[in-house]
């Protein structure tokens, strides 16, 4: 975030490794600043008969926090980041299968949730599961004055009035999921929406540029 | 751990792969026969059931047999330092250490070949123990993410994460090496509860060893807030107010595993997670770089002879001097970056030339016009409606805001809407009661005239009153589910329902 001299805001450093881990069928770690989240993810595979659909892929995430045992916090970022999955997986193709998505955090420094989303799509890109579109997190907020701040650190976070948080696919720049805390008004919402959406463009430029550089010698 | 069995095929392949090598290793010409005669064998192995498997293998271990009974234990030793293992290691070869710490203190990452452990200290004010008034606390949490492997689910207790927390706890709370007593603030009222959280986030074999790194580098790295006491007051600094103070380690206990085949004759140090399926024993042992073991244990029931595990125990000498020289030499280079004011953290840690890494520097986002984007879509948005000004009160005690809408409820066809707007359009504007009397009234009706066209006499409506004797409520209920559906296929429901009294 941080504004600049002409008033436009800014994303963090982002980074990538794609596969960093070797058990699990795809894995992504992604960092947003100090930010970072790790993702590992199976599937399509054997599932539970109790969780089995018999007409589509059961998703599941799980959000590990990095202190402590995962609480209610953390179910509420799970189905947030599930729904947003499902949106976007072509489970129709993997019937009676799971596909299980395990996020471990490990710094938060503000984003934390948009962090998971990219870690969970560029997962997912990894584990090459079949998908409708891409989808992306982008964090915003409102301070005092009715600023727009593009993907705040924690102590930004905390000053500010309202904290919004969209995920964005990559067909149309839809809006696929959005959290918000804090108090907005609707024209700021769709400044939020607005500004999430241009966002987005350079975080799905970095998602190609990094699958382009990961394949450019395959 | 619910881990997949190995099947007899792939048990068989891990440890000729270890037998094999010491063939060929002694004389050359022997292996390409039995090689053959192990891939001829395989496929048929793996198409035959579990219990079929046994008599097929008596050939394949008995063309083994003179080559192992052969060998004399001098021999057996020398060819035990050239064998090599699935990965390339020598028997006696640790895997790469990688240590790499993130922006908080107190959090690293220990990579040990493929094997992942993130470690998090953290600390917290607490009362103490009754029995130890000046002492802090130490709590460890190794936790087996379900990340590392598909055969681990979360919040299970498994008998291998309760085995692999008691001997972390034996190797660093029991060892002493960390100073519990300077954890004290008041006698009694305030000590540091120190938590390391430990989470295995790739399983590659060899988890202890990379968890009590793990867990002695973020111990080393972390530092708590600074605290001052005056009388009973306990003032608590932020990092900005005072430099936060690390705790005081005493040593650095490491564990080094060994694995043991075929009842010890085969010893493999640091095993990846393959060997750790097929091996007979496995012995840790915990050892400071002054060479005092802190912890010994022998898992696996495999009997150990003395001087075995006085070998082991050198060898754990020389691997644990290796590793504390590397982690005070990634501790020392954190501190000088920190120190500096250089870029640290995990995203450092990325190297830039690996392949499938990227890196994006800070990217600025042109917002300048999202106002006039907002206003646009808002203008195209249909205004909200502001009919609901004020709440109705319908009577005491209750409130309504606006009419309600058009009930959307299951999907009518055109004839049916019609057929209910006819029935309903009276009704809605009445009162409870009367939609009642009405209700029954037509319900009755209607029942008559299907009397009328089946020829089952008398007692129909009798039957109904029979069969729901709560008669006002249940009546208007089956009348208005009867509404929705088609009034054919309710005649034909009738004339099921009265054909199955009729057999009676």
């Amino acid at each position: 975030m941080g504004s600049e001299p002409g008033g436009g805001c800014a994303l963090r450093r982002f980074s990538c490794e794609l596969g960093p881990l070797g058990r699990p069928d795809g894995s992504a770690a992604f960092l947003q600043g100090d930010t970072s989240v790790l993702a590992g993810l199976y599937g399509p595979a054997e599932v539970k008969v109790s969780k089995e659909l018999y007409d589509k892929a059961t998703v599941e995430v799980l959000l590990k926090p990095k202190v402590g045992l995962p609480g209610v916090f953390e179910k509420n970022r799970e189905q947030l980041i599930r729904k947003t999955c499902e949106a976007v997986i072509l489970g129709a193709l993997h019937p009676r299968t799971s596909i299980s998505i395990v996020l471990q955090v490990i710094s938060d420094a503000g984003a934390l949730l948009a962090c998971c989303l990219n870690a969970a799509c560029m997962g997912l890109m990894d584990a090459g599961l079949p998908m409708k579109s891409l989808f992306c997190g982008v964090t915003c907020t409102l301070d005092a004055t009715g600023a727009i701040g593009l993907d705040p650190t924690a102590k930004q976070e905390k000053e500010a009035r309202a904290v919004l948080t969209f995920a964005i696919s990559s067909v149309e720049r839809q809006v696929l999921m959005s959290t918000t805390k804090g108090t907005c008004s609707v024209e700021e919402l769709q400044q939020c929406i607005a500004a999430a959406q241009r966002a987005s463009g350079t975080i799905f430029q970095f998602y190609r540029d990094s699958v382009r550089r990961k394949y450019s010698k395959a | 751990m619910k881990e997949t069995p190995l099947s007899n095929c792939e048990r068989r392949f891990l440890l000729r792969a270890i037998e094999e090598r010491k063939v060929r290793d002694r004389d050359p010409p022997l292996p390409p026969p039995l090689h053959s005669a192990a891939t001829g064998q395989a496929p048929s192995h793996g198409s035959a059931g579990g219990v079929r498997a046994s008599p097929h293998l008596s050939p394949g271990r008995g063309a083994l047999r003179p080559g192992r009974t052969r060998g004399c234990p001098a021999r057996v030793v020398t060819l035990l330092s050239a064998l090599q293992r699935l990965d390339g290691r020598q028997s006696y070869d640790y895997r790469n250490v990688r240590i790499s710490f993130g922006a908080d203190y107190g959090c690293c990452i220990v990579e040990l070949g493929r094997t992942r452990v993130l470690g998090q200290v953290s600390c917290e004010l607490v009362s103490p123990k009754l029995n130890r008034a000046t002492e802090g606390i130490l709590f460890f949490n190794l936790e087996l993410s379900p990340m590392a492997a598909p055969a681990f689910e979360p919040g299970r207790q498994s008998e291998l994460l309760v085995k692999l927390n008691r001997l972390l706890e034996r190797c660093l709370r029991n060892s002493k090496c960390i100073d519990t007593e300077s954890l004290c603030v008041v006698a009694g009222v305030k000590v540091w509860q120190i938590r390391v959280d430990l989470h295995l986030l790739n399983h590659d074999g060899n988890i202890i060893d990379a968890a009590s790194i793990a867990a002695i580098v973020a111990l080393c790295h972390f530092r708590r807030p600074d605290v001052s006491v005056q009388g009973q007051e306990v003032t608590l600094y932020t990092p900005e107010e005072r430099d936060p103070v690390p705790l005081s380690i005493h040593h650095m206990p490491i564990c080094v595993s060994f694995a043991f085949f075929q009842q010890g004759t085969y010893l493999l140090v640091d095993p990846s997670e393959r060997e750790e399926r097929v091996m007979d024993g496995l012995l840790v042992i915990a050892m400071n770089k002054h060479r005092e073991i802190c912890t010994i244990q022998s898992s696996g029931g495999i009997m150990l002879l003395k001087d075995q595990v006085l070998r082991c125990s050198k060898i754990t000498g020389v691997k644990v001097a290796e590793i504390t020289e590397l982690i005070q030499r990634a501790l020392e280079n954190d501190r000088k970056v920190r120190k500096e004011g250089g870029k640290f953290g995990f995203a450092e840690s990325i190297p830039n030339q690996k392949i499938s890494a990227f890196k994006m520097e800070r990217a600025p986002v042109d917002t300048n016009d999202v106002e006039e984007q907002a206003e646009e879509i808002i203008t195209k948005a249909d205004p909200p409606s502001d009919v609901f000004a004020k709440p109705l009160l319908q009577m005491p005690g209750t409130a309504q805001i606006g009419e309600g809408l058009e009930n959307s409820w299951g999907d009518l066809e055109e004839s049916e809407r019609e057929e209910e707007e006819e029935g309903n359009s009276d009704d809605a504007t009445t009162s409870e009661g009367q939609k009642m009397e009405t209700g029954e009234r037509n319900f009755v009706s209607k029942t008559k005239k299907d009397d009328d066209t089946i020829v089952l006499s008398d007692s129909e409506e009798e039957e109904v009153v029979i069969l729901e004797p709560e008669e006002r409520q249940k009546k208007t209920r089956t009348h208005t589910s009867a509404k929705q559906e088609n009034s054919s296929s309710k005649k034909a429901f009738n004339k099921k329902r009265k054909k199955k009294r009729a057999t009676h």
